[in-house]
């Protein structure tokens, strides 16, 4: 019996229950609590980087021919993901000791917190659908715990609601593809699916079907178009939330499952196809969206669904390590990225506006560097991480030349938008009274800053990386895409540098990419003319068709009754109950001996 | 021993005619549904998964010539009922006021519904499991004309006239499946009535028209659509324990009423009526649901949440499979705990704004961070998620009706129903979050600066009902070992 997945499983669920139930009154006590949690799933999670593989549950529900399992499998991808979930995690903890320091809500966002991580760790753990989808849905919990935390505003709250309502409609796909995979083969454990999937009977099409009401669950979770308009508005929540749960982690668990499921799709071509495009609209559109953002935040959101979407075409492109070894490096930068930002918005006292920063090289010169590092790594640069990773990514698109110059393209758009952020926010003269008395962050935030910022800068070289995922080996030579890759992130990059150096606002105007090609306001209309609609007609058709209707009806047959009482003058409510009690009694007495 | 099971009903009675004769209220009514609790647990925890049947039996011949006797005895799934009974019931005298007027009539009526809702589900015998339903009905028709709020008046006729007619086409159909059996044969005791049914007695034709009585009087019962109108409007005008020990317990007689009786005895006519259960059941998901996202105040929300729910029910009950039938008895539980919880708290609400309504409310969670945290966990729960009781019984279902199709072949009627009731479980977290943060969340109001935390009785009341949601929601076996040997009997 190997112990470890549970005591990196049940660690951080011990917090939630001591943290939400005890110690909810003593804010600082709770925060360490929830930080030893996760430092002791990290530690285990390295016990079991080095230890075997192998799986083991027991059964949680047991109807004799149907048992759902509780249980784990510990193989190279599980092992990789709990490292980065847990050692990503850990640092994020640390930090939010920091940044959330001071708020009321310490406890309960520690809490929410230590949630996130059981929910986390469990897909990540979990050897069967059942279990994945049981913690998929504890994502979506805490997650909207967490972007609602300050939910004495209003916009939060709303973006918690927007967050759980748009992973909901992506795992009722996801819950109805895993019962037709189930009523189909008639196991929901991984391996046996991985065994049994390739060699059933059934049509295509409806294989083809059943993998990708799958994947509209990792369109949910991972915020893909055309569901990604909550992630954006996700950024409400406290930024290191956005770092740990919708840059590093949470987001990731989508492109997680389609590796964990890959089987699923690489029999369908079909499915294939789409999901790569699906990967690649996302990551254009939510790369255009950025170039026009001026929330520090907002910039970073849309960066994220964009490679995000880069991971997802991965998938598309049956090449699941690549998407896996992005994953791996972004985890790292992005969650730098989000930090730095927090801690720049922490000293600015909430500001969020890059126009309203500017000149923080000398007064913050650790968030300066390591956000440098991480804008490197984000844009692809050599021979940092996310370089890497990238180009596995192009590289793998080889053939394919619509998909290979879309990702050109989106390597070129991040290099412009994240110098646009750069140059902006933290070089020229300061442009608020903020600004230009800001200070460094305590050493409690500043030192995950700068583990984050080793990773990004060495995580992606191979004779490192090579430790923790197995690359597989691409067909022809990787040079002509490594060329392609650099000549775009430099274009992006200078253009960037030029346009928006020393500039006080923003020269460029595109309304269209700055209102995110209006689809939140087309789903606006889209929910009032059907859902909305619906609901009201439905409201009244039942107030005033089937009750108006029905209740005369049935009152018009007991009016005689009632006339009846009315005429012995005892119309009131005890004595019709009273003579129904009698009534059915005689009843039940004549049809018995009536028929004696 | 076996006075055990006998308790459950019989504290309840004995304690309301105490209090009818003077006794103090609440403390009588405390201690007599504390007894009820307490032996409630002892006959869960104690009846024997491994040996199954029926246990705790005792039986008092009444009148021979019809086989009719006075027969107790319970299985896993009335156990399971009996603790959910006695739960919301000693939750339900918690949260009760103090009455200015008739306070001992009041205690009296709750402990008068708890006591028929038990009785109904301890009776082996088909006249005392009726006849204990129709105890409970009418102190309930009396509670919500007397002591509710609102337009009680229409409201506690609308439930009277509509539940009686259920009630009597019930009736019908329970006395035609008495008749049905040759002369000698006949008999009340539910225990000979399912030995029977396997000689094929209830398999004739007549048994395709009694089902179809028996579920049209149960479905009423339950606000099974479009029966249901009755119900959002009953639930927001009643006293808060009538909401809960009704909208919690009562109603769950017709789907119980189902389970022992019609589908046990009439698996073929079950069978053959399953088409119109599911047109029905789409009816009470998709639309009551959507009827639901319409409403603009708490209590006619949880109203109707509650009719749409026990759509989740009885599509468990129309798959006719092991697992969807453990579904839908697993749900009876789950759904009876969380509206209770949840009713107990908008009644809370009510009590300390005076307002129910989404745009009079907001920002509440500052002054109650007890209630709104308490409230969110119920909440939570009512909209199917993990760790909580009702997302496995919802999970069952599901798998119950995807399990009824050729692999791989196209739809048939229980998917395209059971995918909306997947589709459901976006409905129903649609309505419930947007009521949270319409009381909760957003910037506190200066015109409730004045509401306060929830009181000892009444959190502690709640925090039982979602303590019970929690432990049945991580660890189902607890409940689903017990029901489900009872259920493989009939369901081969």
């Amino acid at each position: 019996m190997n112990f470890s997945p549970w005591i990196v499983l049940f660690s951080p669920f011990a917090a939630v229950i001591i943290t939400a139930l005890v110690t909810q009154k003593l804010r600082k006590l709770s925060s360490y609590i929830s930080v030893a949690a996760v430092a002791i799933s990290f530690i285990f999670s390295l016990a079991i980087f080095f230890g075997p593989d192998g799986s083991e549950g027991f059964n949680w529900i047991d109807l004799g021919t149907f048992r759902i399992e509780i249980g784990y499998l510990i193989n190279d991808l599980t092992k990789l993901m709990l490292l980065v979930v847990a050692g990503v995690g850990f640092l994020i903890h640390v930090y939010s000791i920091g940044y959330m320091g001071e708020d009321r809500g310490r406890a309960r966002y520690f809490s929410g917190l230590s949630l996130f991580m059981f929910s986390m760790l469990g897909i990540v753990l979990a050897n069967n659908f059942i279990m994945m989808f049981i913690f998929w849905e504890l994502v979506g919990v805490s997650s909207y715990i967490l972007i609602g935390h300050w939910f004495d505003r209003d916009a939060p709250p709303a973006a918690g609601n927007k967050a759980f309502l748009a992973n909901r409609i992506g795992d009722f796909g996801f819950m109805l593809g895993i019962l037709l995979i189930w009523s189909a083969s008639g196991t929901v454990t991984f391996e046996q699916l991985a065994q049994r999937w390739p060699a059933l009977g059934p049509s295509p099409g409806f294989m083809t079907g059943a993998a990708l009401l799958v994947f509209c669950g990792a369109i949910g979770k991972s915020a893909q178009f055309p569901l990604h308009v909550w992630l954006p508005d996700a950024m409400e929540g406290p930024t290191p939330v956005s770092a740990l749960i919708h840059a590093a982690t949470m987001v990731a668990a989508g492109v997680f499952m389609l590796a964990r499921t890959f089987f699923l799709f690489q029999s369908s071509p079909m499915a294939l196809t789409l999901i790569l495009w699906i990967g690649l609209i996302t990551s254009l559109l939510a790369a255009l969206m950025a170039t026009q953002q001026d929330d520090i935040k907002r910039v970073l959101a849309y960066s994220t669904l964009s490679q995000l979407g880069l991971m997802v075409a991965a998938m598309g492109l049956s090449n699941p390590q690549a998407g896996i070894f992005h994953l791996f490096t972004h985890a790292s930068f992005k969650a730098l990225l989000f930090l730095g930002a927090g801690s720049v918005i922490h000293r600015l006292h909430h500001e969020q506006n890059i126009w309203r920063m500017g000149g923080l090289q000398k007064k913050m010169p650790i968030t300066f560097w390591t956000f440098l590092v991480g804008t490197l790594a984000l844009i692809a640069c050599p021979p940092f991480a996310g370089f890497w990773s990238k180009d596995e990514i192009l590289a793998s698109a080889g053939a394919n030349i619509p998909a290979f110059l879309a990702i050109a393209i989106v390597t070129f758009l991040t290099a412009f938008y994240m110098s646009r952020l750069f140059v902006v926010a933290f070089l020229g003269h300061p442009r608020s009274d903020h600004a230009s008395h800001a200070h460094e962050s305590p050493l409690v935030m500043t030192a995950p800053l700068v583990i984050l910022s080793i990773a990004a800068c060495i995580a992606g070289f191979p004779f490192i990386a090579s430790a923790f995922i197995k690359l597989p080996e691409l067909e022809g030579s990787p040079i002509g895409s490594m060329v392609i890759s650099i000549i775009a992130f430099l274009a992006g990059a200078t253009s960037g540098f030029y346009l928006y150096k020393g500039k006080d606002k923003d020269p460029i105007d595109v309304p269209l990419f700055e209102y995110r090609f209006y689809i939140d306001e087309f789903y606006n209309s889209l929910i009032k003319w059907t859902q909305d609609l619906l609901a009201n007609v439905s409201g009244f058709v039942d107030r005033w068709i089937i009750d108006g209707g029905m209740v005369r009806g049935l009152s018009g047959i007991t009016w005689g009754f009632g006339f009846a009482l009315r005429f012995l003058q005892i119309g009131n409510l005890q004595a019709y109950a009273f003579l129904f009690g009698a009534g059915v009694v005689l009843l039940l007495y004549y049809i018995l001996f009536g028929t004696k | 021993m076996n006075l055990l099971v006998q308790l459950t009903y019989l504290s309840q009675i004995i304690g309301g005619l105490l209090i009818l004769g003077g006794m103090p209220a609440r403390r009588t009514a405390i201690i007599a549904t504390l007894i009820a609790f307490v032996s409630a647990f002892i006959v869960f925890a104690g009846y024997d998964r491994m040996t199954g049947g029926y246990q705790f039996l005792a039986a008092l011949p009444l009148v021979p010539d019809w086989d009719l006797k006075f027969s107790i005895g319970v299985d896993g799934l009335s156990s399971t009922l009996l603790l959910l009974t006695s739960i919301v019931g000693l939750a339900a005298i918690m949260v009760s006021p103090t009455v200015e007027e008739g306070e001992n009539r009041y205690y009296a009526c709750i402990l008068l519904i708890a006591a028929g809702a038990a009785g109904a589900f301890a009776s082996l015998d088909l006249f005392f499991f009726y006849a204990f339903h129709e105890l409970a009905l009418i102190p309930t028709f009396l509670m919500i004309g007397i002591w509710g709020t609102g337009n009680r008046q229409s409201a506690a006729w609308k439930i009277t006239i509509y539940l009686s007619i259920g009630s009597i086409i019930l009736l019908v159909g329970l006395i035609g499946l008495y008749l049905l059996p040759p002369s000698p044969q006949r008999t009340f005791d539910i225990v000979k009535l399912q030995q029977l049914a396997s000689s094929g007695v209830f398999s004739g034709s007549g048994s395709k028209s009694i089902y179809l009585l028996l579920l049209l009087g149960f479905g009423i019962l339950v606000s099974l659509f479009p029966f249901h109108t009755w119900a959002p409007q009953a639930y927001a005008s009643a006293p808060v324990p009538v909401a809960m020990l009704h909208a919690g317990v009562l109603k769950k007689f017709g789907l119980y009423g189902l389970l022992r009786v019609a589908l046990p005895l009439m698996p073929e006519a079950a069978r053959h009526w399953a088409w119109l259960l599911l047109i029905l059941v789409a009816g009470n998901i998709l639309y009551v649901g959507l009827a639901t996202i319409a409403q603009k105040q708490l209590d006619l929300t949880l109203g109707y949440s509650s009719v749409m729910h026990m759509g989740y029910v009885f599509l468990g009950i129309a798959t006719y499979n092991v697992i969807g039938l453990n579904g839908a008895a697993l749900l009876m539980l789950a759904h009876g705990l969380s509206i209770a919880a949840l009713f107990a708290m908008c009644g809370e609400l009510r009590k300390q704004t005076g307002t129910l309504n989404y745009l009079d409310l907001g920002g509440l969670a500052t002054n109650m961070p007890t209630l709104s945290f308490v409230f969110g966990l119920a909440t939570f729960a009512s909209i199917g998620l993990p760790g909580f009781a009702n997302f496995a019984s919802e999970l069952l279902v599901f798998f119950g009706a995807f399990k009824t199709s050729t692999p791989g072949s196209a739809f048939n009627e229980f998917q395209i129903v059971g995918t909306i009731a997947l589709w459901g479980v976006v409905i129903s977290a649609v309505y419930m979050l947007r009521a949270y943060r319409a009381i909760f969340m957003g910037e506190p109001q200066a015109r409730w600066q004045g509401v306060r935390d929830i009181p000892a009785k009444i959190r502690w009341a709640v925090v039982l009902l979602v303590a019970a949601l929690l432990v049945v929601g991580l660890a189902p076996r607890t409940v689903l070992d017990a029901v489900e040997p009872g259920i493989r009997l009939f369901v081969k």
